[in-house]
Formats: C-alpha cells, sequence, structure tokens
C-alpha cells in the first residue's frame, strides 16, 4: 500500500471513529430511557449500565397505558399536530407562492416582518397569544391551540417554500397557462408536486414543533382531559415522588408518531435539503 | 391556421419602453421568422402574442380576433420555451397530451394525436421516460410534439434551438423546416442567429431597440437591407462598412475617404441621391470582395491592399485585408497560398454594393 493511500485510510478511519462517537451521544440518552422503562419499580434509581436491566419489565407501560389517560394525552397531540401541520403546509404554500411570483406593494417588507417575526422569543409570544385564544373563546379547544401553533410556524414555512420556488422556473407554468390551465391549475397541477421536497420539511418542521409543544399548551390547556402528552407527561411528576416508570415508557412511546413521520419522508427530506443547494 | 397582426405595439416595463409602435402582418400559413439582437424586444413580442405580457397599447389579432385581454389557453396558440419547459413529474407522453387532457379530450383521440406527433418526431420508444432521462436534442422535439397535438392555429418558437449545440443546432433546424413543410401552419419563430433566420423563414422581421428595422424574405433583407443596422446584422461574415464622401466629377459620383476613392456607377446610385459633399457609408459584403490571384480572379480598377491575416473555413478562406487605413473582410476560395504581409490587389462587386447616407443611416442605394 502506498504511502498516499495509507494516510487515506487513516483519515477514513479517524473521520469515521469520530462520526461513531457522535452517534453513541445522540442514541445513548435514548438508550438509557428505554432501559429506564423496563426496569422494576424497585430499581429505578439503579446504576446499572445495562440496556435491558435484571428483571427487566413491561410494567411501566401497562400502568401507563391503564392506569392514566396517556393514550387520550396522545390522541389530542396527534389531532392537534397533525392539524396544525397540514392548515400551517397549506397556508405557508399559496404564501410563499404569492410571495415568490407576483409583484405587489409591501412584498419585500412583509418577508422582513415574517423573518423579523422568527427573531422574538417563544417566551414573549404566550401572553399575546394567550389573549388572543382567549377573546375568540377558544381556550381549553382543539381549535386554540391549533390557531396558535399554525401562526407561530407559518413565518418559517413561507421563507422555506418561498425559496424553493424561485428555483423553479417562470416557463413552467407559462407553458401550463398556454397549456390551457388558470393560473390556480398551474400552481396545482405543476408548482404543487415540483415542491413536495420543501414541503416535506415544512410539514416535519411544523409537525416535530407542535409534537413537542409544552409552552403555549400549558397556558392554553387546563383540563387533563384536553391535555396534549407534554403535559400529561408532567403530571406523572408529583410533589414527593416523580414516576420515573412511566415517564420513561411514555417518552418511549411518544417517539414514535415522529419516528414514522421521519422514516416515511426521509427520502423527501433528503432530496429537499440538497435541492437549490446547486444550479441546474 | 390563422393569420396574425401587431398594431401599433407598445411596451413598457415601468419607465423602461422596451417595444416602441411594432405593426406586422403575418398570413395565414407563414413561416416568420423575428430576428434582432439580444435585449431588441422580440421575445416581449412573442410573449405577447401568447398572453403572457400585458399590452402597454396597440392591438394584436389573432385571425381577425382582438386578443388584447385574451387568457393564453383561449387563443389557440402553441409555445416553444427556450428551456423547453417540460414539466418534470411527467412522463413524455403525460407531457405531450396533457393539454388534451385538461380539455377532456375523448382518450382514443388522444392516444392518435400523441402517436402521430411521436411518429413524426421519432419519440415512439420515449413516451414512458421522463424529461430527465432525455438529450438535449429530444427534450427540444418532445417540447415541440407537445406543440404539435394540440394543434394549433398559430406556433410560437422562442428561440428553441438555443440551448442546443452547433451539430444538433443545424439538425433541429432542418428538422423544424420539414416540420413546417409537413404541417404548413402558421409559424412565428423568435431568434438571434441570423442562420436560423435565413435558413427557416419564409419572411424576417428584423428588429432593434423596439423598433421593426425591416420585414421581408430572406433574400430581400440580404440584397436589400434599408438601413446600417440590417445590413450589418445580417450576413455572415458582416458587410465591410467604408465611410467617407461623395463628390461628382464628370457627372460621375465618386466616392473618397482617406484610404481609397472609388467611382459609383449609376446603377448602383440614382443620381437624384449622388449629392456633392454628402457623408455616405458604402456596404459591401466580404464575398463581394474580389482578390486578384494567379489564374484565378481579375480585377479592374485595382485597389492595392495587404494581406492581414488568413483564416481557412474549409472550402472558404476569410482574408483579413488593409487599405491605406481602412480594413477590409474578403471571403474567397480556399488555398489562397500567400502569407499574411504580401500585397495584393482587389476589387468590389458593384452589382451588390450597398451605399448609405451617415446621418439617417437608411439605403440610398438602388
Amino acid at each position: 500500500m502506498s504511502a498516499a493511500a495509507k494516510r487515506k485510510r487513516i483519515n477514513h478511519l479517524l473521520i469515521h471513529a469520530g462520526l461513531i462517537c457522535f452517534a453513541a451521544a445522540c442514541v445513548y440518552p435514548l438508550l438509557r430511557i428505554f432501559s429506564v422503562s423496563l426496569r422494576p419499580g424497585d430499581k429505578l434509581f439503579s446504576t446499572d449500565l445495562s440496556l435491558i436491566p435484571a428483571g427487566a419489565t413491561f410494567i411501566s407501560y401497562a400502568r401507563l397505558l391503564g392506569d392514566t389517560m396517556f393514550l387520550r394525552w396522545l390522541w389530542n397531540s396527534l389531532i392537534i399536530t397533525l392539524a396544525t401541520s397540514f392548515i400551517g403546509v397549506s397556508l405557508a404554500s399559496t404564501a410563499a407562492y404569492a410571495f415568490s411570483r407576483f409583484r405587489f406593494p409591501g412584498k419585500k417588507a412583509g418577508m422582513i416582518l415574517l423573518l423579523s417575526s422568527q427573531m422574538i422569543p417563544a417566551g414573549m409570544l404566550i401572553l399575546p397569544l394567550f389573549l388572543m385564544i382567549m377573546k375568540l373563546k377558544l381556550m381549553n379547544t382543539y381549535l386554540g391551540m391549533i390557531i396558535a401553533y399554525s401562526v407561530s410556524s407559518l413565518p418559517f414555512s413561507i421563507w422555506i417554500l418561498k425559496g424553493y420556488y424561485d428555483t423553479i422556473p417562470r416557463s413552467l407554468e407559462e407553458a401550463a397557462l398556454v397549456d390551457g390551465t388558470s393560473q390556480v391549475g398551474a400552481f396545482w397541477r405543476i408548482i404543487l408536486p415540483l415542491t413536495t421536497p420543501a414541503l416535506s420539511i415544512a410539514f416535519l418542521f411544523n409537525f416535530t414543533t407542535a409534537w413537542n409543544e409544552y409552552l403555549v399548551a400549558r397556558v392554553v390547556l387546563f383540563s387533563a382531559k384536553q391535555y396534549t402528552w407534554t403535559l400529561g407527561l408532567f403530571e406523572l411528576q408529583g410533589q414527593y415522588i416523580t414516576q420515573w416508570g412511566m415517564f420513561a415508557a411514555g417518552s418511549m412511546l411518544v417517539t414514535i408518531p415522529v419516528l414514522c413521520v421521519f422514516l416515511y419522508s426521509s427520502k423527501w427530506l433528503i432530496s429537499g435539503l440538497t435541492l437549490g443547494s446547486v444550479k441546474g | 391556421m390563422a393569420t396574425v397582426q401587431f398594431k401599433g405595439i407598445v411596451k413598457k416595463f415601468g419607465d423602461n419602453l422596451v417595444l416602441n409602435g411594432v405593426d406586422v402582418d403575418i398570413k395565414d400559413h407563414e413561416f416568420v421568422v423575428i430576428v434582432g439582437p439580444s435585449g431588441c424586444g422580440k421575445t416581449t413580442l412573442l410573449r405577447m402574442l401568447a398572453g403572457l405580457e400585458e399590452v402597454t397599447d396597440g392591438e394584436i389579432f389573432i385571425d381577425n380576433l382582438l386578443v388584447n385581454e385574451l387568457h393564453p389557453s383561449k387563443r389557440e396558440i402553441a409555445m416553444v420555451f427556450q428551456d423547453y419547459a417540460l414539466y418534470p413529474h411527467m412522463t413524455v407522453e403525460e407531457n405531450m397530451n396533457f393539454a388534451l387532457r385538461l380539455r377532456k379530450m375523448a382518450k382514443t383521440e388522444i392516444l392518435s394525436r400523441v402517436t402521430e406527433a411521436a411518429n413524426i418526431l421519432q419519440l415512439g420508444k420515449f413516451l414512458k421516460r421522463m424529461p430527465k432521462q432525455l438529450s438535449g436534442g429530444q427534450r427540444q422535439r418532445v417540447a415541440i410534439g407537445r406543440a404539435i397535438v394540440r394543434k394549433p392555429k398559430v406556433f410560437l418558437f422562442d428561440e428553441p434551438l438555443s440551448n442546443l449545440d452547433a451539430k444538433l443546432r443545424e439538425e433541429m433546424r432542418v428538422e423544424i423546416a420539414k416540420l413546417y413543410q409537413r404541417l404548413n401552419a402558421t409559424i412565428i419563430y423568435v431568434t438571434h442567429d441570423q442562420v436560423e433566420a435565413m435558413t427557416l423563414a419564409g419572411r424576417i422581421v428584423i428588429m432593434n431597440h423596439g423598433i421593426v428595422q425591416q420585414v421581408g424574405s430572406p433574400i430581400e433583407v440580404y440584397r436589400k437591407p434599408v438601413n446600417l443596422f440590417v445590413a450589418g446584422f445580417i450576413g455572415s461574415p458582416t458587410m465591410n462598412f467604408l465611410s467617407g464622401r461623395l463628390s461628382i466629377a464628370d457627372g460621375v459620383a465618386v466616392f473618397s475617404n482617406e484610404s481609397l476613392t472609388l467611382p459609383i456607377p449609376a446603377f448602383v446610385l440614382p443620381q437624384k441621391e449622388a449629392a456633392d459633399g454628402r457623408e455616405v457609408v458604402l456596404g459591401i459584403r466580404p464575398d463581394d470582395v474580389m482578390v486578384e490571384r494567379p489564374g484565378g480572379e481579375k480585377c479592374s480598377g485595382k485597389i492595392d491592399g495587404v494581406l492581414e491575416v488568413c483564416e481557412l473555413l474549409g472550402h472558404r478562406e476569410n482574408l483579413y485585408l488593409k487599405v491605406g487605413g481602412q480594413r477590409l473582410l474578403a471571403t474567397v476560395e480556399a488555398f489562397f497560398n500567400r502569407s499574411p504581409g504580401s500585397a495584393v490587389s482587389l476589387c468590389f462587386n458593384y452589382q451588390n454594393m450597398h451605399v448609405f447616407d451617415k446621418t439617417t443611416e437608411r439605403r440610398i442605394s438602388e
């Protein structure tokens, strides 16, 4: 083996060793939570590092699903998250199209305004959101949550989609117009199918943001029946005791929907992240 | 098929005047090429006809129907775009039948039209492929096929060959000429390439700065350019221009500048235009500059010059000459066999000489 080839091989090894370390650091907490969720009640604070603990049991899962309203909370989260994602992406896709394709007064200012709204810390928006939802009489409702989540994730989605639309040649819409579609038809039949990667990214962003959100939910929802899983899991933390087994079991279960959405849309996600980065 | 009329077309983008009173009549079944340098407004004119740009002022008629406010889809036109504009998420077949599906045409009719177009353009085996799996020439043919299946009143081509390499461009040019013979349709074709214009057009519309400079058959605009711009734009290599002044000696007009003096025959310049002291520009195409060679062309009324550079093009040769302080290009039969720096004798073919007024730039010769 030549010296250059040897050096290249060592470089590869070093890079992969580094990547493996990072991957382990990412996966380790998840494995620990999984391990905790399998422990019997008397071994919650064990320092044992084995993935499958001695006396492993699914009792925490059974108790979580049987004794608490966890399934209800999961259902609430799912409805709010899916509705937020669909509404958010629908509104963003049309708004971004207008920003990308049409000339109108305030276009530039509008884009800057949308961007600057992303710079406001989430905590600062809690009070205005609370007042708005209260005045709309939507406290403790799905709709209140959906509105709050949709509007807060809209600016980012619009920016993502606008940038993507800008890369699609206008001649495609013009060809569609000459072929016989309306402007809306050209958007629906030609542009939207081509925007799937960016739509997937916007959908995933909306989905993960709404799925994991805690602060707004804490303010808007007050009955346990309406709780999302983030509030529900918090219920497991008492003043004197925290049910770590059930907490960990819940944490494992809530990752499943996100994991499914990520796996399903992964091919779109990768192409979406790379598309537009090179010309042509 | 249909006639097309542009009447006093004006187009402004903000304060920028792009088209300034364009009047052109296009006859039924005519192949008209709009040609001009980049930014002359030719594509804007085509897009206005397609309904993709608003008309600032003036009227556009297709088959005597005013179409200024008509949606592109209602104009019964088909357009082939410069970048092909094929729908990337559809197969070749879906691209071609998209317009027909929108019209909810019967499936058998759609199939028959697509098959016919695919046969004409030799696209049969590519129908199930995606555009990204095709070469540039194949994509271009699909774009043309998409236009053909619609059987429109007017075909619009917006620089369709500009993205192809030289060889493919030549092949496609012949294909488009064959297609026109087969379809006998009204075609309006925009290009900046004067070779395409000369080879394809029934009539050429030459534009510059948003104004139509000349409309005529290829040979008309080549032989009788109405002004300096047309003379310089049409023809390759470019026409030689010699600036000078006219004088009248013994009733004969004489052109002179610091490098040469030439009598201008009466059949070139009419008596009424031959004013003493008039500033003019002589236009002579490189083909009409004859260079004396042993056993070859002989010149009467020789002009002495020096050969600066030779460019062998195969069967022809470009000779860059210097006459006094004046540079001239002559295109002659190949293998001139003289080295740069050698003295040469040359003369002009007066039959094809052009004279332009220097101030107005208009043609004043016959």
